[in-house]
């Protein structure tokens, strides 16, 4: 291959890069998924006292600072060895699921939306949120409305909708003021008819994808999620669990502190994204995925009602596990609605207005692991500090990264399969993207960086020169 | 009067000042009635366009990728807002300065790999020795500082750019 010029890659945002290789036919033959940016956090956040993680690593991302938030907090906690109050372990579970629910609804209808309404061969230059308001303003106001009630409580938990500084090491810095639990609990069912009135159309919709549900990463892998000690799902604090592509459980109440026991992680040549891998099956066996789907799939049940029966009809539809990677929609719904029944449980539970809700503590172990379910999937923070408390050494593994060998794989079975090695069609362009896009994947978080996956796409004849070229987001 | 056209991209940023930016809710439907967004993460476009009237650029100048988007921006923009911190100072990026690229990528890369040790070279764009703000690279006209800006302060500057005014967003903003 001859190496890629500075001039590809910056014609467009230049964060996300896909190169597709042809064999002597002309077909499609390698397809590689590049991410182009790096920050170093790791290294940078050396020395710095603990305390200041939350803030520092919730500049990762702003699309979920939250989760950085808590996975760091959580962390720090450890350092600290204490137990969190229990009304602030409650805080920050609601503050986490208001996240879940602004970050589906942007994925959902901000993102994919314009391809799963407006379809994937759409003028391109209409295929957005201004073409959704032509054609399905009510969608859109709908997506608006959702991300809106999920932002708006995180703000008026912890004041800030992006970069709030509310939660602490130890828990959070202020108590629930019951003017806002009254506003929220007021606001729950009209988010709620959102997702409803969404997943009822989705399900008459979907089924109309068959050939993306056939050919978006519909291959074996393994799944990773929390789950409780029952089996259920969990977003703010469980084990970890991996299952198998046909059901069966292979490692399970794997404690957040054992992690590194069972993921690995690969650098690879092409890409400022690391591979992680189950550690026992090596490297690149041990692929596995993270997220709504991953979460669905590994959870015996949501342990909510509404979610459970979304639940059911959707294995009903699809098994008990569900392969293809284009039902990551779908199972972003089902979250959501199981997001907004436990924000409903957790605010009707008065012990949630408790005014103790932060444990103070000086430095009392050398390391500390937070993990938590980020909307994309399993989020870990892991530091160890010197006796002072500054950090000495750091890794962050975030949820994109646990999926990067299957959007690699993905990226390959969707381009042989739609992608004609003479001439790109948008529309196939397009399907690449999707498919990318169907994770959800944050390249913010996932190179401690940037972006929304705009993506350069190359296609390569056997020799490695390049035969044509489509840039998108 | 012909529709403004808005361009956005993110640089080295963390994505929140575009969050700030979808936190304006229904104003973004105001928004889109008298303006085409025409590039950046939530549209199709494949490159940034001529004639673009106003540029939204968030985060520092950190890759050689940054620094070629950011002039590319500068040619093809009318007037190039620097939105939030990191893109008016360098902020959380700029972090990275004082450690020589090298030990960053190897930290990452070879200490923090459990199978194939190395930095990656291969289509990834070379980091800059620094993390710069938007200014040291390339004119800017305007420069709203948070981190993120607050929604209220963007919805003021874009209605101000929308209307053919020069947004002064004074008390509206803040650092941090
Ligand atoms: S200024 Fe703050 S919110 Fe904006 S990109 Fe930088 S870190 Fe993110």
């Amino acid at each position: 291959m001859t190496r890629i010029t500075i001039d590809h890659v910056t014609r467009i945002e230049g964060h996300g890069r896909i190169t597709i290789q042809l064999d002597d036919m002309g077909k499609v033959c390698d397809a590689r998924f590049h991410v182009t940016q790096i920050r170093g956090f790791e290294k940078f956040t050396e020395g710095r006292p603990y305390y200041e993680m939350p803030s520092i690593t919730s500049r990762i991302c702003g699309i979920c600072p939250v989760s950085h938030l808590l996975a760091s907090v959580k962390a720090c906690d450890e350092i600290m060895a204490v137990r969190v109050p229990s009304a602030a372990a409650k805080l920050r579970e609601l503050l986490h699921c208001a996240q879940i629910v602004q970050s589906h609804a942007l994925s959902f209808f901000h993102l994919s939306a314009p391809d799963l309404l407006l379809g994937m061969d759409a003028d391109p230059a209409r295929r957005n949120i201004a073409g959704l308001l032509e054609e399905h303003p009510d969608a859109l106001r709908d997506g608006i409305a959702l991300r809106k009630f999920g932002q708006q409580t995180i703000e008026r938990l912890a004041r800030e909708r992006v970069h709030p500084s509310w939660t602490v090491p130890g828990g959070v810095n202020a108590p629930l003021d019951p003017q806002a639990r009254e506003k929220t609990l007021a606001e729950l069912p009209a988010a709620a008819a959102v997702v409803q009135r969404t997943l009822a159309m989705w399900k008459k919709t979907v089924d109309g994808f068959p050939n993306e549900i056939d050919a978006f990463s519909n291959f074996p892998t393994m799944y990773l999620g929390l789950v409780g000690p029952d089996g259920a799902l969990r977003l703010y604090d469980g084990n970890l669990r991996f299952v198998g592509s046909d059901g069966a459980i292979v490692a399970d109440q794997i404690r957040p502190q054992d992690y590194a026991s069972y993921i690995g992680e690969a650098s690879l040549p092409d890409s400022y994204l690391k591979a992680p891998y189950y550690r026992p099956a090596g490297y690149p066996d041990g692929i596995y995925r993270v997220g709504p789907l991953a979460r669905l799939n590994v959870a015996d049940r949501c342990g909510t009602p509404d979610a459970d029966a979304e639940l059911a009809e959707f294995r009903e539809r699809y098994g008990r596990i569900v392969q293809s990677g284009f039902h990551y929609h779908y199972a972003r719904l089902i979250e959501a609605t199981y997001a907004l029944e436990r924000m409903q449980q957790l605010l009707d539970d008065p012990a949630i207005l408790d005014t103790k809700v932060r444990a103070h503590a000086g430095v009392n172990s050398s390391e500390g692991i937070g993990v938590i379910e980020a909307p994309r999937g399993t989020l870990i923070h892991h530091y160890r500090v010197d006796d002072n408390g500054a950090i000495t050494w750091a890794n962050l593994i975030v949820a994109t990264g646990h999926n990067n060998l299957a959007i690699g794989r993905g990226v390959l079975q969707v381009a042989q399969r739609f992608v004609d090695g003479n001439k790109i069609q948008e529309g196939a362009l397009n399907r690449v993207s999707a498919l990318v896009r169907a994770y959800d994947p944050c390249l913010s978080c996932s190179t401690h960086a940037l972006g929304l996956v705009p993506l350069v796409l190359e296609l390569r004849g056997p020799d490695g020169q390049v035969l044509d070229e489509l840039a998108t987001p | 009067m012909d529709r403004v056209k808005i361009g956005t991209c993110w640089l080295d940023g963390c994505s929140g000042c575009h969050m700030s930016l979808l936190d304006i809710d229904e104003g973004i439907v105001a928004v889109l009635r008298k303006a085409d967004i025409v590039f950046g993460p939530l549209v199709d476009a494949q490159e940034w366009p001529e004639g673009v009237d106003v540029a939204v650029i968030e985060g520092a100048v950190s890759s050689q990728a940054d620094l070629a988007l950011a002039q590319t921006a500068r040619a093809r923009s009318r007037i190039v807002v620097a939105l939030g911190d990191c893109a008016v100072t360098g902020n959380v990026p700029s972090m990275r300065n004082g450690i020589p690229v090298r030990s960053l990528l190897e930290r990452v890369y070879v200490e923090g790999a459990s199978a194939q040790p190395g930095v990656p070279t291969d289509g990834v764009p070379a980091l800059l020795k620094h993390a710069q703000p938007l200014h040291e690279s390339i004119k800017v006209d305007v420069h709203v500082p948070g981190c993120p800006p607050k929604p209220n302060a963007i919805l003021l500057v874009l209605s101000e750019l929308l209307e053919g005014r020069t947004p002064d967003p004074g008390s509206k903003l803040r650092f941090g």
